[in-house]
Formats: structure tokens, sequence, C-alpha cells
């Protein structure tokens, strides 16, 4: 009694917060400073036509690099804590499953490739595109398909661009404005595949990583053995 | 119509997370809960956020949802409340 009480009185005062805020709310009539700024100089700037990709990995680069090694972080205490295991168990997931898995994955498989590749001129990036090709080797993994070997290519792949990301990273402090700065490649012809300096080798070494790091965390959550 | 569809949408989203809320089972509740993603990013393209709703539909829709079902076989409780 006295404990639904105290979960309507702070349901209470959830609402009045919340009715503050939405009654209070007024939508801004122009842009922020650095949101106008990047809005107004980036697609010359940075030569890419999809702005959000332009700001999350030029203007905004160190977030991502931050948002890559919190997700680093978490696929290595997943991977120090489940020991991943061979699964003795045969697969008993559904022909209709494995037959139409099958036909799916390379699909699913080449979307997320052009997500990745295409991160600059359409909507989507690196972040995108991995959680894709993570999600055709989840449908992989539960037809039964998957191969014990592949989460040491799934780490090498991971480390390998990551160290690369910060290796262009670092190129930007050598050939152009700072860290992270994508114009040490020419910036080319704004909507063109090949253009926009280094966002898609970095988009394309996210891609890798995200996809990498997800689909490990999967292999080794689900491989692992009941008897640990 | 835009508003029409987003009432609707935001209606759905309402309606299946109280759903996943309130019901007794857990895995209809994982669901719903995965519903609620796929919904929500079809308002994020509504509201023309595509890269947003890319995310929302592949990591909490897909990625999520799995990964629950994962957890949910391994502590090996399929139907308590």
């Amino acid at each position: 009694m006295i404990r639904k009480f105290f979960i309507l009185i702070i349901l209470l005062a959830f609402s009045i917060i919340l009715t503050g805020i939405i009654t209070e709310y007024v939508s801004p009539e122009a842009l922020g400073t650095a949101a106008s700024y990047y809005a107004e100089k980036g697609p010359g700037e940075m030569g890419a036509t999809n702005l959000v990709t332009s700001v999350l990995i030029t203007y905004r680069g160190l977030d991502t690099l931050g948002e890559v090694t919190v997700l680093f972080l978490v696929a290595s205490i997943l991977g120090f804590y489940l020991n991943v295991q061979k699964s003795n168990k045969n697969s008993t997931c559904s022909p209709l499953l494995h037959t139409a898995s099958r036909l799916i994955f390379p699909f699913i498989f080449l979307t997320g490739i052009y997500i990745i590749i295409n991160g600059h001129i359409t909507p989507g990036g690196g972040f995108q595109g991995g959680a894709f090709i993570a999600s055709a080797f989840l449908l992989v993994l539960l037809a039964g398909l998957g191969k014990d070997k592949s989460t040491g290519l799934f780490s090498i792949l991971e480390s390998l661009s990551g160290l690369v990301y910060v290796l262009v990273g670092l190129a930007g402090i050598i050939f152009a404005g700072g860290f992270l700065d994508t114009r040490i490649l020419p910036l080319g012809e704004s909507g063109k595949l090949l253009s926009a300096g280094a966002i898609p080798v970095i988009s394309i070494l996210i891609g890798i990583k995200v996809g990498a790091e997800l689909s490990s965390m999967i292999v080794k959550l689900s491989y692992n053995g009941q008897g640990n | 119509m835009i508003l029409f569809i987003t009432l609707v949408l935001s209606l759905v989203i309402f309606t299946v997370a109280l759903l996943a809320v309130s019901t007794k089972t857990l895995t209809t509740s994982v669901i719903a809960a995965g519903a609620v993603s796929l919904f929500a990013s079809l308002l994020y393209v509504i509201l023309r956020a595509p890269d947003v709703a890319m995310t929302e539909a592949a990591i909490s829709s897909g990625l999520m949802t799995a990964l629950f079902f994962i957890i949910l076989s391994r502590i090996g409780r399929k139907n308590d409340d």
C-alpha cells in the first residue's frame, strides 16, 4: 500500500516536471552558433553531401573516436569474462530459418556495405552499416551456419581498423588542420563516391570496427557453454 | 496526412510500450520492446532523421531483441512473470 503510494507520488512528480518542460518548450527559430556554422560551411569545407556524417566524422571526430573506444572496451570486457567455448550441441533451428538466412545474408551484408561506402553522400555511415553487418552475422549465427574460428578474425579486424583510424587522425595533424581533419585527401567533386577527403576512409574503418565488435559480442554471448 | 501518420504511430508506440510493461510473459515483453523501437524508427524517418532511424532499426530493434533472447535462453527463464 505504502509502496504504491510512493510510486504514485514519483509518477506525479515526473508528470509535473514533464508538463513544465513541454509547456515551456519553444521551438528555436534559428540554428545555434555551432549548428549554423556546420550547416553553412560544412558542405564547402568537407565536401560531404551528408552533413550528419561530416559533422560526426570531422567536426566531432573526437566524439566518434570516443564512442568507438567505449564499444571496444565493452567488447574487451565481454571477451575477458566470457571465454568462447565450442558449442557441442547441434543447431536445432528450423529448416525454414536455415534456408532463408542463407538466401538473405548476402543482401543484408551488401546493404551494410552500401550504407558504409555511401555514408558521405546518402544517410548512413560507418556505425549504421556496421550494425547492419552485425545483424547479418546474427542471422547466420541463429541459423547455426557460423564457424567457430570467426572470433579471432573479428578481433584482428577490429584492432587493425581502430589502429588505422587513429593513424588517419594523426595524419590530419601533419598534412591538414589538426587531429582527425579529413582534408588529407583531395575533396573532389561533391556528391561523387570518391570525394569528401578521408571521410569515406574513416567511414569504412568505423564500419569494419563496429561490425566486427558487435558480431564478436554476439558470438561470445551466445556460444558460451552452459558449464561456465 | 503526415500529422495523421505521426499521431497513429505515436498511439501505436504508446500501446505497444504499455503491452511491453504489462504483459506477464517475458518473450512477449521483449518482442513488444523491439516493436517499440521499430515504430520509433519509422517516426524518425518522418521527422527527417534517417541516420538515427537506421541506427534505431538495426541496433535497438534487431540486435537488442536478439541479445535479450540470448540472455533469456542462457538464464533459462522463459515464462516467469
